[in-house]
């Protein structure tokens, strides 16, 4: 799919389906099928209240609380709703620990299945033709797109979300941390590093 | 179907391009479209397997050449037009032409938040017993649905084995087509690198797919 950033460079291709768009709400308003309240709503819940900080809270917890891991691996989804976060584009989670023999990385090849209550809505880069077509054939060169390298002895798993089961990675807690709080953690956690095209953010990232 | 959708091992679409501190939408009309295309849900009375056959169902050249929310909105265009919601004389009109079409519901800016949070599970209730067990090997059938199905290309064919057990989902080759939800077991099978992409493959990487029964042989 071509890159919706690039819009900026067509203008004219720009206007026109922003024409359309305000068309298409215009009639849909007027027919009565849509409240635009609510359509201020959703776009307001996704830009601003859920989005990869609600993942980076679950992955603190998961590093500092034990059992907390223990059920996130062993049951996702009712572990994250005690955590708040649920529903939409999330009704089965399934959460992949990183190790250091194993390596976890998330795509959806057929369109752009994404946990949404954790992550909010995908980057460009998930829902575009480079990320899906080359994430299941040469995952340790989509790595280093993101300037990423692991050992070759790691072994890398890739997740193809073919259904609506959602993949949450649980990256590798950063070295240096111990007695860290929660909230200090969650700054370490990167949304790509919950995907699996990035590792979190080290300690001195952050001082 | 075999088309513009299924990408996964397609070579020529360069490197992935990540944008540093992405915003979430990058323009105006693609907030509109994205919330166009979820409050209809609720009027237009489809489901997420039709609204996915909607989006993917077109030639590949243009499924490639549309951006994401281009894709979204014709979708929606098509899915409204096939139940006589909103013809595309009115949208080029920019107002409606004809009555309005009785829905069963809208969606109300209250109900909202409840609706977001409830979202659609998939699971169902079933008293079939799976067919697999995790550590089975499988073979995904070579088939070449021309209609909505989730089985990808790169591992028709191939040998996997079973890892998970997910329960019982609704099927989306059917309900994609409104023949109803008709759940199946649904399985993570895991395949080898080398097995998928042959001698050349990367030996330290294995791929799984969620894969519906139907989808698979014993093997």
């Amino acid at each position: 799919m071509a890159h919706d950033h690039d819009d900026h460079d067509h203008g004219s291709e720009l206007s026109e389906t922003e024409i359309r768009v305000r068309a298409l709400e215009s009639v849909l308003t007027e027919k009565g099928y849509v409240d635009p309240a609510a359509l201020d709503l959703l776009i307001e819940t996704y830009e601003k209240k859920v989005g990869p900080h609600n993942g980076a809270r679950v992955i603190a917890k998961a590093w500092n609380d034990p059992d907390f891991r223990s059920r996130l691996l062993e049951d996702a989804t009712p572990a994250i709703a005690s955590v708040g976060y649920a529903g939409r584009q999330g009704e089965h989670i399934v959460a992949l620990e990183n190790t250091r023999k194993l390596h976890n990385m998330v795509v959806c090849t057929l369109c752009s299945c994404y946990p949404w209550p954790v992550l909010g809505l995908p980057p460009v880069w998930y829902k575009s033709a480079p990320y899906r077509s080359k994430a299941v054939i040469d995952p340790r060169g989509v790595l280093k797109d993101f300037g990423v390298e692991l050992p070759a002895e790691t072994e890398i798993r890739i997740w193809d979300s073919t259904a609506e089961i959602r993949y949450l990675v649980v990256p590798q807690r950063p070295a240096g941390t111990e007695g860290w709080s929660e909230e200090r953690l969650a700054s370490l956690v990167t949304r790509d590093s919950m995907i699996g095209t990035g590792l979190p953010k080290s300690p001195a990232d952050v001082q | 179907m075999n088309g513009g959708q299924d990408l996964g091992g397609a070579h020529g679409h360069g490197p992935v391009t990540p944008e540093p501190n992405e915003p979430v939408f990058h323009a105006e009309w693609e907030k509109r479209a994205f919330a166009l295309t979820l409050a209809m849900g609720a009027p237009g009375g489809w489901n997420i397997d039709m609204s996915r056959f909607a989006r993917e169902n077109r030639p590949p050249g243009e499924y490639l050449s549309m951006t994401y929310y281009q894709i979204w909105l014709a979708g929606l265009e098509k899915l409204m037009s096939e139940r006589g919601l909103v013809s595309p004389e009115e949208v080029a009109a920019g107002h409606p032409i004809g009555a309005a079409k009785p829905v069963p519901r809208t969606l109300s800016a209250a109900d909202v938040a409840k609706v977001l949070y409830r979202g659609g599970p998939t699971e169902r209730e079933t008293n079939k017993a799976a067919r697999f067990a995790v550590g089975d090997r499988v073979r995904a059938k070579n088939m070449h649905s021309v209609t909505h199905t989730r089985l990808p290309r790169y591992v028709r064919g191939h040998v996997g084995t079973i890892e998970r057990v997910l329960g019982c989902h609704v099927f989306p080759d059917s309900n994609s087509l409104g023949l109803g939800e008709n759940p199946q077991w649904l399985y993570t099978v895991r395949f080898d690198g080398r097995e998928l992409w042959g001698a050349d493959g990367d030996p330290s990487v294995k791929v799984s797919v969620d894969a519906w029964e139907p989808y698979l042989d014993p093997a």
